[in-house]
């Protein structure tokens, strides 16, 4: 019978390998699965997987839909390397967006360089307030980061949905739920001329450095670790469960803040009831996809945007329906789930005396 | 035979789209015209999207082999909206649908890169050289349904069940009320908004609410049809939304107000193809078309189906504006002098409601 | 307000608790024996289809339920193969099974668009299910008094029976569990397909019971609730029996208020209630402990291999 054996130290080479075997399995899957239902198998993955990848002009959009994916992602994988279940980032999200909103908003008739900026601060403070709810009701009550995080998106949704069709709406906009378009000085400026790449994402992968850096090359980032795989290790060694908790959820919080603002002041251009298109939950795959590495984030957020942006080609060439999509994000997932296995275990004969 | 089907068309798609250059099978043809649609919702979602679809369909029967329909559908309103209406005109189609509100800004915003491509976009107010509006005076249809809800109601009570308090579905609660109103002068509507646009089991308990407080006429301005289904499990009259909902609720449903887009969408096509694209702001309604009513049930009393007959006559030759004044809101404020009716740009940006809604 | 007015909000409220009981009790006995599954939502739908699909060409119902049941453990079972056996994170898996159902249900799904049954029946005479009073008692479907059948029938087998004491323990030291002899992933696996077929009948309870038909994502996020549920009921049935009938209330009443006219609320505010409600609750309880801690089973979303 077949035994699955631990490995003395994690495989290097499968931990490049398994990503790879992963996506192999996906597409012979695919492939396979939609040609089943009657498409066209070969070219329905090829739309997905290939075309977004090979093309440089959609380059820019796998950036565009990458970038808040990844800098959420980064936040959460510190604080998941932690122990700190941080479900609720969309809410943080949409929060620091609403924070920098504000600020826009209050400076609608000024110009200056320091707009920006300022909004920015306020997307992050937005953000980390947001995160420090949960954080608060973990370390002084012990009641579950997991639940109200994610309970807490709900209200913030809601929030925004009162903003824009209350006291926030675009006085100009025809009654609908919108706030004003942001002023030049407000929006986030594109970094590349004729494209829609805009600062957001340099922004990310520069944080990915840091937060790599952070996380390997500190005491801090170590004790992070120590904190999430032995938390009784970690109290003797001085680590502060409470203080992890603290610093991961409003570094998450800080994050997500931050890439609602660059969302909000980048693609959009003001805040819509439609903001909120489920970034923090998409980033959590992100951080896994990822393998909770700073550097396989950024790896993981271009794999999953690309097949976003690979999925609507499939739907307009292939007509591949939009489900279908989700069910080969889903099988990716599961393959690289899957995969994961090899790196730390090896199949092997297992001998039983019956 | 569904899949045999699918595959025609999407060999079909993909020689067409793996494009021009390739001059295979189809060189001695025309080349067919590229339509692209971009959708809020799933095709499935049987309301709103799906009417939109449905006259994506109506376009592939009429010009046949002429052109060639592609959509991208559940797409987010915002940029993943301008990444889609961006593939579509990449991809080469000619005339491109962006159907929802939310589609607006992105629309423009892409239409500027590919001046030579002609863009339409459903419900929204903004326009350019290559950018055309349309949109379905639902409220014609709301003024029909609240003339029949007024002659059948027992308790002279509506309920509601509405999404977002947007000048769209406001427009829509004031029309339906109005012509009620007309018929019953103590008619009562009253709103539930789910603040949602689709939660079946949410629009199922909100008009379940409604009845509990006394309605016994459910209309609705969401997209599913649960609520429908709550009025005929509660033994109450319901109209349909966006299509006719009959077959939900066979006994409740007493007539629908029924998108029709396809009109509209064969004739947009046909400018293209006569090179006579133009942009410009359609309101279409009753008369055109684009705004039907789904057929009486049984239930429906003579003395109502006159009346409701009436309006939509009324309507259709212009004789009869469902918004004509005097009129006053909640706070007792004239909206409309005695003899004047609205204009569009008040119906477009509507935010307040009449004297007997509790909203 | 009558009594008859009263009976009939208590009904519609009894039928919105009954979907997020049923995912929620399977998902407690999951995590008790120290399984995170948080593909709920995505099972609730694949459960939701298959029920409406088979019930429709059939033209029964109650083979709907089974099928739903079926389709809940199947897609269960893409999860325990992952978690279990490959020993991959669980929330990762859960996510990722959450958005294979609704992939799923929406392909599956694509043809019964627009099509209705009779929904599920109430289990007793009209003379009893239909009367305006009694019918709180006796006018309900099979799934509502399934569900409180099985929230006593799981808190006896959890507290009172040796193969409860056994699951229990596996959630709570997995490893002493193993040393003694007991099959550690095999009673995961048990328990995982037990939760995946209880999120199939939830899901099903939408598309035979509240809302007869198929559209995509019917049950639009219900199953992330039951999850909120599992963690207010600290892992206790008979709590969780309240929480979800509190939940359903707070959603019922939401709407309730709206239609008897409080309108100087907000929606959005009225909205927000149940969640502001959920974690003021959780907060409450927090602070009436003395010992601080959550009783959520000790080796919860953790890995569990033999060697």
């Amino acid at each position: 019978m077949l035994e699955w054996r631990r490995r003395r130290e994690p495989s290097a080479l499968m931990l490049l390998a398994s990503p790879l075997i992963a996506i192999g399995l996906t597409i012979l899957i695919g492939m396979i699965v939609f040609t089943a239902m009657g498409y066209d198998g070969f070219h329905a993955v090829e739309s997905i997987f290939l075309t977004p990848f090979l093309e440089p002009q959609r380059w820019g959009d796998i950036g565009v839909k990458g970038a808040p994916l990844v800098m959420i992602a980064l936040g959460l994988a510190i604080g998941f390397r932690a122990n700190v279940w941080n479900i609720g980032a969309e809410g943080q999200y949409v929060m620091g967006a609403i924070a920098g909103t504000g600020v826009a908003l209050l400076t609608y008739d000024m110009t200056g360089w320091w707009i920006l900026p300022a909004m920015m601060l306020a997307g992050i403070l937005g953000g980390m307030a947001w995160a420090a709810i949960p954080a608060f009701l973990r370390v002084k009550l012990q009641v579950s980061e997991i639940l109200t995080s994610l309970m807490l998106t709900y209200v913030a949704v809601q929030f925004l949905y009162f903003l824009v069709r209350g006291p926030w709406k675009d006085p100009g906009g025809f009654n609908f739920p919108q706030t004003r378009m942001f002023t030049a000085d407000q929006t986030l400026p594109t970094v590349l001329e004729g494209t829609l790449v805009h600062l957001g994402i340099p922004a990310a992968l520069a944080l990915a450095v840091i937060a790599w850096l952070l996380m390997e090359k500190t005491t801090a980032g170590y004790a992070i670790k120590v904190v999430g795989l032995a938390p009784a290790a970690a109290r003797h060694g001085g680590f502060s469960a409470a203080r992890t908790t603290w610093a991961t959820m409003l570094a998450s919080g800080a994050l997500a803040g931050l890439a609602g603002l660059f969302e909000a002041a980048g693609p959009f251009g003001q805040l819509t009831p439609q903001f909120p298109v489920g970034y923090g939950f998409t980033a959590i795959i992100v951080a896994f996809l990822g393998r909770l590495n700073p550097l396989g984030i950024v790896f993981g957020g271009i794999v999953l945007a690309g097949t976003y942006v690979g999925g609507e080609i499939a739907q307009s060439t292939v007509r591949l329906p939009q489900a279908a999509t989700g069910l080969f994000q889903a099988t990716l997932l599961f393959m690289l789930l899957a995969t994961d296995v090899l790196v730390r275990w090896r199949i092997g004969w297992k001998r039983r005396v019956v | 035979m569904t899949s045999i089907i699918t595959r025609r068309r999407l060999t079909f798609g993909a020689a067409a789209a793996s494009t021009l250059p390739i001059l295979g099978r189809g060189a001695s043809a025309q080349t067919p015209l590229g339509v692209g649609f971009v959708y809020v919702g799933p095709i499935g979602d049987h309301g709103y999207t799906w009417t939109h679809n449905q006259g994506r369909l109506a376009l592939e029967k009429e010009y046949g082999a002429k052109i060639k329909t592609s959509f991208i559908e559940n797409v987010a309103e915002g940029p993943d909206a301008a990444r889609a209406i961006r593939q579509l005109a990449q991809a080469g189609n000619q005339l491109i649908f962006t159907t929802s509100f939310g589609f607006m800004n992105p629309t423009i915003q892409v239409a500027k890169q590919f001046p030579k491509l002609h863009f339409e976009h459903a419900t929204g107010y903004m326009r350019a050289e290559n950018v055309a509006t349309y949109d379905a005076r639902f409220y014609e249809g709301r003024a029909v349904i609240g003339t029949i809800a007024g002659h059948m109601s027992k308790t002279g009570q509506a309920g509601y069940v509405a999404s977002f308090p947007i000048p769209e579905v406001v427009m829509g609660i004031n029309a339906f009320h109005l012509a009620a109103r007309k018929v019953n002068p103590n008619f009562k509507t009253k709103v539930v908004w789910c603040s949602t646009w689709y939660d079946p089991a949410k629009e199922a308990d909100a008009a379940k609410a409604l009845i509990d407080q006394g309605a016994d006429m459910i209309t609705q301005h969401t997209d599913s049809a649960a609520p429908l289904q709550a009025a005929e499990q509660r033994g109450v009259f319901a109209f349909g939304q966006a299509s006719d909902m009959k077959s939900f609720a066979p006994k409740a449903h007493l007539s629908a107000i029924v998108d029709d887009w396809s009109g509209y969408y064969i004739k947009r096509v046909k400018d293209v193809m006569d090179g006579n694209w133009k942009s410009g702001a359609v309101w279409h309604g009753l008369k055109e078309g684009m705004v039907k009513i789904a057929p009486y049930n049984d239930a429906v009393t003579p003395a109502a189906r006159a009346a409701a007959d009436e309006v939509t006559k009324g309507i259709i030759a212009g004789t009869l504006h469902p918004f004509t004044g005097e009129l006053k809101d909640q706070k007792g404020v004239v909206r409309l002098k005695a003899g004047e009716t609205a204009s569009d740009e008040m119906l477009s940006k509507m935010d307040w409601y009449v004297d007997g809604i509790q909203a | 307000m009558t009594s008859a007015m009263l009976v009939s909000i208590l009904m519609t409220l009894i039928a919105a608790s009954t979907p997020l009981l049923l995912a929620a009790l399977g998902e407690l006995v999951a995590e008790k024996a120290g399984v995170l599954n948080l593909g709920v939502e995505g099972m609730m739908l694949c459960g939701a289809v298959a029920g409406f699909a088979v019930a429709f060409s059939t033209g029964s119902t109650g083979i709907g339920l089974v099928a739903a049941a079926f389709a809940g453990v199947a897609a269960s079972m893409i999860f325990a193969v992952l978690a279990l056996s490959l020993m991959a994170n669980q929330v990762a898996t859960g996510l990722a099974l959450t958005i294979f159902g609704i992939g799923a249900s929406s392909l599956i799904g694509a043809g019964f668009v627009g099509r209705t049954i009779t929904r599920l029946q109430p289990v007793f005479p009209a003379a009893l299910s239909e009367h305006p009073i009694l019918r709180l008692v006796f006018g309900h479907d099979i799934l509502v008094y399934l569900s409180l059948a099985l929230v006593a029938g799981v808190g006896w087998f959890l507290r009172r029976t040796r193969p409860g004491l056994i699951l229990r323990a596996v959630g709570e030291n997995d490893a002493s569990a193993h040393a003694i002899g007991y099959p550690v992933i095999a009673i995961r696996y048990a328990a995982v397909a037990f939760g995946g077929a209880l999120a199939g009948l939830g899901g099903a309870y939408f598309s035979l019971a509240l809302t007869p038909m198929w559209a995509d994502r019917l049950t639009a996020g219900r199953g992330w609730i039951a999850l909120a549920l599992v963690v207010f009921s600290a892992w206790k049935p008979g709590r969780l029996l309240l929480g979800a009938y509190l939940f359903g209330a707070v959603m019922t009443l939401e709407l309730q208020a709206k239609a008897a006219g409080v309108t100087w609320l907000a929606p959005e505010v009225l909205a927000m209630a149940p969640y502001l409600a959920t974690i003021a609750v959780l907060t409450m309880m927090s602070l009436g402990r003395k010992t601080g801690r959550l009783d959520a089973p000790a080796c919860l979303g953790k890995p569990f291999s033999a060697s």
